[in-house]
């Protein structure tokens, strides 16, 4: 998943324009499903290593259809997506808020930064996703609390070490403008730090909210109630109805795709002046 | 010539002055030794060294960017500690210097925000500068939008935003070409003239030094000394044709005689 292919176009003049930006990435998409589906019929593959695509989109309309009919039957998969959505978004806002709060903290006293940066490198290295059962103990299996602490966790050190970069690596000269004109640290705070910051922390919320779905799905393979994805992705597969593990697993991708635009949306929204809007300009 | 006439007050006063970085230690360089300089009120200084000689070093010991060694040192009768958060100096560094994320009046802006304009003088100033160094046009343009010229304009027009009475300029033309640089010395010339401010131009140029400054103070390499202080007596006003008189030819001539001489020496 790389930037590139996700980025929005910055500034779409018109349709056609869009149109333009979009025909590549979708022409890729088109013949990676067509091809898919054509190896898998000559090739005869079995479902069970891999199903057509066609297969897999049946089942997705088939969830789709049960979910909003008027009949008030339920779709275990929608809800699944909805229930893990909900751990991932809870977890990365705690994490996130955590992170860049401590980094506030932190950054604002050398000292203590300077204590705690090797630390929090380290633990950034750590597989976090090793503490799910134990999380799984703490707050209970079917407590979303669970996940999220897992997520929040996950998505903590990347924000924290990158918030105090952020509000630590600032261009020396333009510190010494700020002393020019004699501002008072709050100022420098305000009018200085936090906007070197904010590149920073949106590079590692972007980062943060695809780990989080990542570490909300991989929790739940350790346990969970029924309706998430993660259990869903389990059970359909060791039940050996892979159409719908698959169809889980497309759910998952695109709630993690959409969040990741969300958080880059917002992030373009904020910064009027970033970089990669400055081609276009 | 009646200006000349009148004793102004100094303003800067370096006496015995030494700066010295790592102090002790193995790496240690003596930037300044020895520096004694007076500068008056209206003055237009330019210091002018081989590369290395202390130049930048002298400025930011004058806006108390950095503390000297040894040596006295006056701004406005203050020392310079207070002259800094008086706010007596508006500084232009070698680099632009604007903030990004600010579009070209809010980095204008920025001085009089920290000071605690109110925001309808702070827009007013901003738009009086930015028109006086020609780019009323482009207030809401980010910096990244504009030219290196441009960029080094805004940020005169930022210093002189909140009207200090000495303007410290640390080699603000060096990444312009020949001609946009002559006629950035003339808006600044014109500049000069009209606010009386004085001025201390760090530059590598001699023929930009003798064009602007009433004095240039001429600096030989380590340990950076004071080899010469040269009165500038070209008439004013100087405009485009005064590159080409006799009297501008002898003065460049008299400085690079200089410069050369304290290379020699080193
Ligand atoms: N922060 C520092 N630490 C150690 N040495 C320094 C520091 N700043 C400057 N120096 C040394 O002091 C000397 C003078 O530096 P300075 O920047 O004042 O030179 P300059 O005359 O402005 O040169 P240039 O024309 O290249 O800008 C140099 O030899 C430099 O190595
Ligand atoms: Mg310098």
């Amino acid at each position: 998943m790389t930037e590139s292919t996700l980025m929005l176009p910055s500034q779409q003049k018109n349709w056609l324009d869009a149109v333009r930006y979009y025909t590549p990435t979708i022409a890729v998409a088109v013949t990676v499903l067509v091809l898919w589906e054509l190896l898998v019929t000559v090739l005869n593959i079995q479902q069970f290593l891999l199903p057509k695509p066609s297969a897999i989109f049946a089942e997705l309309i088939a969830e789709f259809q049960l979910a909003f009919d008027t009949t008030g039957s339920r779709s275990i998969l929608i809800e699944s997506t909805g229930a893990t959505l909900w751990e991932a978004v809870g977890g990365f806002c705690l994490g996130c808020g955590a992170g860049i709060l401590v980094a506030f903290i932190t950054a604002r006293w050398t000292i203590i930064s300077e204590a705690m940066m090797p630390f929090a490198i380290a633990a950034n290295s750590v597989p976090i996703i090793a503490f799910a059962p134990i999380m799984n103990n703490w707050f209970g299996l079917t407590n979303p609390a669970s996940k999220m602490a897992i997520v929040a966790i996950i998505v903590f050190f990347p924000t924290m070490i990158n918030t105090v970069r952020g509000l630590t690596l600032v261009d020396p000269l333009q510190l010494e403008l700020m002393q020019s004109y004699a501002a008072r640290p709050f100022k420098i705070l305000f009018a200085l730090r936090i906007p070197n910051a904010l590149p920073y922390i949106f590079s590692a919320l972007r980062v943060a909210s695809s780990l989080s779905v990542i570490g909300a799905v991989v929790a739940e393979f350790f346990g969970g109630p029924r309706a998430t994805l993660g259990v869903f992705i389990t059970q359909e597969a060791s039940a050996f109805d892979f159409a719908r593990a698959w169809a889980a697993i497309i759910m998952a991708a695109l709630i993690g795709i959409s969040f990741y635009l969300v958080v880059l949306f917002a992030e373009r929204r904020l910064m009027p002046w970033h970089s990669s809007l400055r081609e276009r300009a | 010539m009646a200006a000349e006439a009148k004793i102004k007050p100094i303003v800067i006063s370096a006496k015995n002055l030494y700066k010295i970085f790592n102090v002790g230690g193995s790496d240690a360089v003596t930037a300044l030794q020895n520096v004694n300089l007076e500068i008056r009120a209206g003055e237009f200084i330019s210091l002018i060294g081989p590369s290395g000689c202390g130049k930048s070093t002298l400025l930011r010991l004058i806006a108390d960017l950095t503390k000297p060694t040894q040596g006295e040192l006056n701004i406005n009768g203050k020392d310079p500690h207070q002259a800094r958060l008086d706010r007596d100096y508006g500084m232009v560094f070698q680099a632009a210097t604007l903030y990004d994320w600010r579009t070209v009046t809010k980095n204008v802006q920025l001085p009089l925000e920290i000071m605690g304009y109110p925001r309808t003088v702070r827009q007013h100033r901003a738009q009086e500068m930015l028109d006086l160094v020609e780019l009323g046009k482009f207030a809401n343009h980010y910096p990244w939008q504009l030219s290196g010229g441009m960029q080094q304009r805004v940020a005169i027009a930022r210093a002189l935003a909140f009207e200090p009475s000495l303007l410290l300029m640390d080699e603000p033309f060096g990444a312009l070409d020949e001609f946009t640089r002559e006629r950035m010395n003339m808006e600044l010339l014109r500049i000069w003239e009209k606010t009386g401010i004085t001025v201390i131009f760090v530059t590598h140029s001699i023929p930009e030094a003798i064009f602007l400054s009433s004095r240039v103070v001429v600096m030989s390499p380590r340990p950076g000394r004071i080899t010469q202080i040269v009165e500038n007596n070209v008439e004013y006003p100087r405009m485009f044709e005064t590159r080409e008189t006799p009297r501008f030819f002898e003065k460049v001539t008299e400085v690079r005689e200089l410069l050369r001489d304290a290379h020699l020496e080193a």
